[in-house]
């Protein structure tokens, strides 16, 4: 199967960002951000969820937030791949989480239970629609971008939320690597760059090496849990801290990190910002935030980015010398503070050239365009890595590592194992990533379960077990058992991920649920009718009831009757006829009613004042 | 795909003579000029099968390059191929001095973690990266001259000791940082 001469194949990137989501797409050779009708190009990563099922997304959703709080999303990628614990304090979070389970959270909307990776696909599915619209055609896949600094649980939920939307998934890239290839490609750069990339919510930093049309990463590393929304909330901290404030409404806790998060905006051009807000029970938030307090406020966040900086150098064996240029990714780079440290640590001034907040997505799009096979001639090269180590458990709750961090991607590392018991048909691994010794202080990735070893007695069966990360940065297993040549099975029991029998069902149900969709909106507009409708024949029957006889009555009150009792029911075409049955009885009504007011009206007044005029 | 046999021992996959010195340049070109055949990017829009077929090609050329790569692993792959297990794990019977410099080594290492002394650590980060090129200089010739395998295995585990060291100040690097 190959790709037919000049026929153009539809492909995105799709940068699916901390606060802000953007696609962008190669068109004749240039790559270019997609935007939506409005001309907007960022969609900004916020999921309202309605109880009626249905869903909006992006700036209506964020401009209503603080109206609930509770059921619009924002930040989901901070929940991606991670469990209840991770979140840290979920009282500062105006979500109910679901407290079943210890994978992955689940948040309690108004529309029922969602993944992370549920709410994500509703932002991806927005702009894969967008993209369609705009490319005028199906798309062949997308290339989706995560943090490099992503772990398997979290690369493999962006993954799942992709097909969940209905994207082809043609590969998930690293984002600093994505802003290196939209660089290097428009600059015909060469040498070793590094790539300061702090996001909305996650900060990456990766040490890249640039020459004859191969980007090769030298070193990854970053905190996927810090970025511009923690500057937010040491404003929002210090706006509680001014006004003496405590256990806000999830509303107004919302709308004071809105405030913060303009102040923070505000702060880039500015040397001080005013923060006005009216709380829910009318207090008046007036501030001055100056950029001397919230540099203070904000420099050890700043220091927490220059260690993995430190550490990246280090495993890339290089000094801070051996750099040629540093590139700046992502919104909160814009912060002069932040441009400031890292200009220091590296002794040159950031290259800024480039829009942190497309750069990812653009750099994503020429990817993707390269990957469908459009590129003909001047293709480059792309040698990326796996961030973080990985690992079995072993006896004492050690962990031995198994393929180490900052390995070139796609690798395999092969172990053998042996039975401890005659006759043993099972065997369990433990499989963990991070850099620490103790299992417990590393991330639990999966329990892998293996089945079928032809019994032996002890230490006689040799299985043999292959780590294999994919070019995605992706951990599959496979095992063998060596003397009989048996495979076994694997039964792989994700800790934080999805099964796949639970993305199936998803898929089964958001399929199903664009029906549902339809159904439910059209029972609730019914239903506002039906009501609509009684209310005023109610009204009407008080007011001018002794205007019908006794059979009209009869039968007005049996209609009325039998519509409200259809709106228990969720069919909305019983309702639909229990109405116009309804308004065929009281045509004559209406009639009789409208008579009696003329009447009235010409009772009520003078003669002479309906001649006046 | 003509230029590529799995079948092929690494250096074979490179076109180099086996051998500890290596011209790492011409290594790196071969690299990257298999890469930009095998590559799973270069197949992303072909059938399922295709595109794992190229993991599984990848993935080999990233394993044969990282084992050349590394002076240890580069080491310890042409004594396997040459019949020499390096025994890493089980032949513990090494010289005394230098059991006593390591054990040295190690308590300098931790007292300056404790004391977050960054220029000491600095200090044996040098002093250690000497010493491992002094047994790479060796390791050649055992193995590339002499022929010396035996003598080759014994100068690999030193050479792990060293690799343990290095890793032991990078965490200590860490520690301090923390």
């Amino acid at each position: 199967m190959s790709t037919a001469p000049h026929q153009h194949r539809l492909a995105v990137g799709i940068d699916l960002g901390t606060t802000n989501s953007l696609v962008a797409s190669v068109r004749n050779g240039i790559s270019v951000v997609l935007n939506d009708e409005h001309g907007r190009s960022m969609l900004p990563s916020v999921v309202r969820y309605f109880a009626d099922g249905s869903i909006v997304v992006g700036d209506a959703a964020q401009a209503q937030q603080s109206e609930d709080p509770a059921n619009t999303i924002v930040s989901v990628k901070r929940f991606m791949g991670r469990g209840l614990s991770d979140v840290g304090d979920i009282s500062q979070l105006p979500y109910l989480f679901a407290a079943e389970g210890a994978g992955m959270v689940q948040l309690r909307t108004s529309a029922g239970t969602k993944s992370p990776v549920e709410i994500s696909a509703e932002i991806l599915k927005v702009l894969r629609i967008r993209a369609e619209a705009s490319l005028g055609g199906e798309l062949v896949g997308a290339v989706i971008t995560v943090p490099a600094y992503f772990d398997d649980a979290q690369r493999q939920a962006t993954k799942d939320a992709a097909k969940l939307a209905g994207i082809n998934v043609l590969r998930l890239l690293n984002e600093p690597t994505a802003a290196a290839i939209a660089y290097g490609l428009d600059n015909a750069s060469e040498g070793v760059y590094a790539v300061y990339d702090l996001g909305g919510g996650t900060f990456d930093i990766s040490i890249l090496r640039l020459s004859r049309g191969v980007f090769e990463v030298l070193a990854a590393n970053g905190d996927s849990a810090l970025g511009g929304d923690d500057f937010d909330q040491r404003i929002y901290c210090w706006i509680l801290e001014r006004n003496q404030l405590s256990a806000l409404a999830p509303k107004d806790t919302r709308l004071l990190l809105t405030q913060a998060r303009a102040a923070k905006e505000q702060l880039t051009e500015h040397s001080e910002a005013r923060i006005t807000a009216v709380l829910s029970n009318g207090e008046v938030i007036d501030n001055v935030l100056t950029l001397t307090e919230f540099e203070s406020m904000s420099k050890n966040l700043i220091q927490r980015t220059l260690q993995p900086l430190r550490r990246a150098l280090r495993d890339a064996r290089l000094g801070v010398e051996d750099v040629k240029g540093v590139v700046m990714v992502g919104g909160a780079t814009r912060m002069p503070q932040v441009q400031r440290a890292v200009g220091e640590f590296f002794g040159q001034t950031p290259l800024t050239n480039l829009d942190p907040d497309k750069v990812v997505a653009l750099g994503a799009a020429i990817q993707a365009n390269l990957l469908a096979g459009n590129q003909s001639g001047g293709d480059w090269l792309l040698l990326d890595v796996i961030p973080l180590s990985l690992g079995l458990e072993t006896v004492g709750g050690l962990v031995e590592k198994i393929i180490p961090r900052n390995s070139t991607i796609p690798t395999a590392r092969a172990q053998e194992f042996t039975t401890y018991k005659d006759g043993q048909t099972a065997m369990s691994l433990h499989v963990v990533q991070g850099e620490r010794e103790l299992v417990a202080d590393c991330r639990s990735l999966a329990k892998f379960e293996l089945r079928g070893i032809p019994p032996m007695v002890a230490g006689a069966a040799r299985i043999r077990v292959t780590f294999q990360v994919d070019a995605d940065g992706l951990l599959n297993v496979m095992a063998r058992e060596m003397s009989s040549g048996i495979e076994a099975a694997i039964e792989v029991k994700p800790s934080y991920g999805l099964s796949d029998a639970e993305i199936a069902r998803m898929l089964q149900e958001s399929t199903e649920h664009a029906k549902d969709d339809m159904l439910a909106r059209a029972l609730l507009e019914q239903k506002t009718e039906a009501n609509q409708l009684l209310d005023a024949v109610e009204h009407a029957l008080i007011q001018d009831g002794e205007l019908l006889d006794a059979s009209q009555r009869a039968d007005i009150g049996a209609r009325l009757n039998a519509l409200k009792e259809t709106l228990s029911s969720k069919d909305h075409l019983a309702i639909k006829r229990a109405i116009v049955l309804l308004n065929e009885a009281t045509v004559n009504f209406a009639q009789l009613r409208m008579d009696k007011s003329v009447r009235q009206a010409l009772a009520g007044k003078n003669i002479s004042e309906l001649e006046v005029k | 795909m003509q230029s590529f046999d799995a079948a092929k021992n690494h250096f074979q996959l490179f076109g180099l003579e086996p051998s500890f010195k290596l011209d790492l340049t011409r290594l790196e070109e071969a690299y990257r000029a298999l890469q930009a055949e095998v590559h799973p990017d270069k197949s992303a829009h072909l059938a399922d099968s295709e595109q794992r077929l190229a993991m599984q090609r990848s993935t080999i050329v990233n394993e044969a390059y990282q084992t050349l790569k590394s002076p240890i692993r580069r080491a310890r792959y042409l004594l396997m191929l040459n019949g020499v297990d390096t025994q890493e794990e089980t032949n513990t019977a090494m010289p005394v001095d230098f059991l006593m410099s390591q054990m040295e080594w190690r308590e300098a290492v931790g007292e300056a973690e404790q004391k977050r002394d960054v220029a000491a650590l600095d200090r044996l980060e040098s002093v250690m990266k000497r010493d491992t090129r002094l047994l790479e200089e060796l390791l050649a010739v055992k193995i590339d001259a002499d022929r010396d395998y035996e003598g080759a295995a014994l100068l690999v585990r030193k050479l792990r000791f060293m690799e343990k060291l290095a890793e032991e100040i990078g965490s200590a690097y860490d520690e301090i940082d923390n």
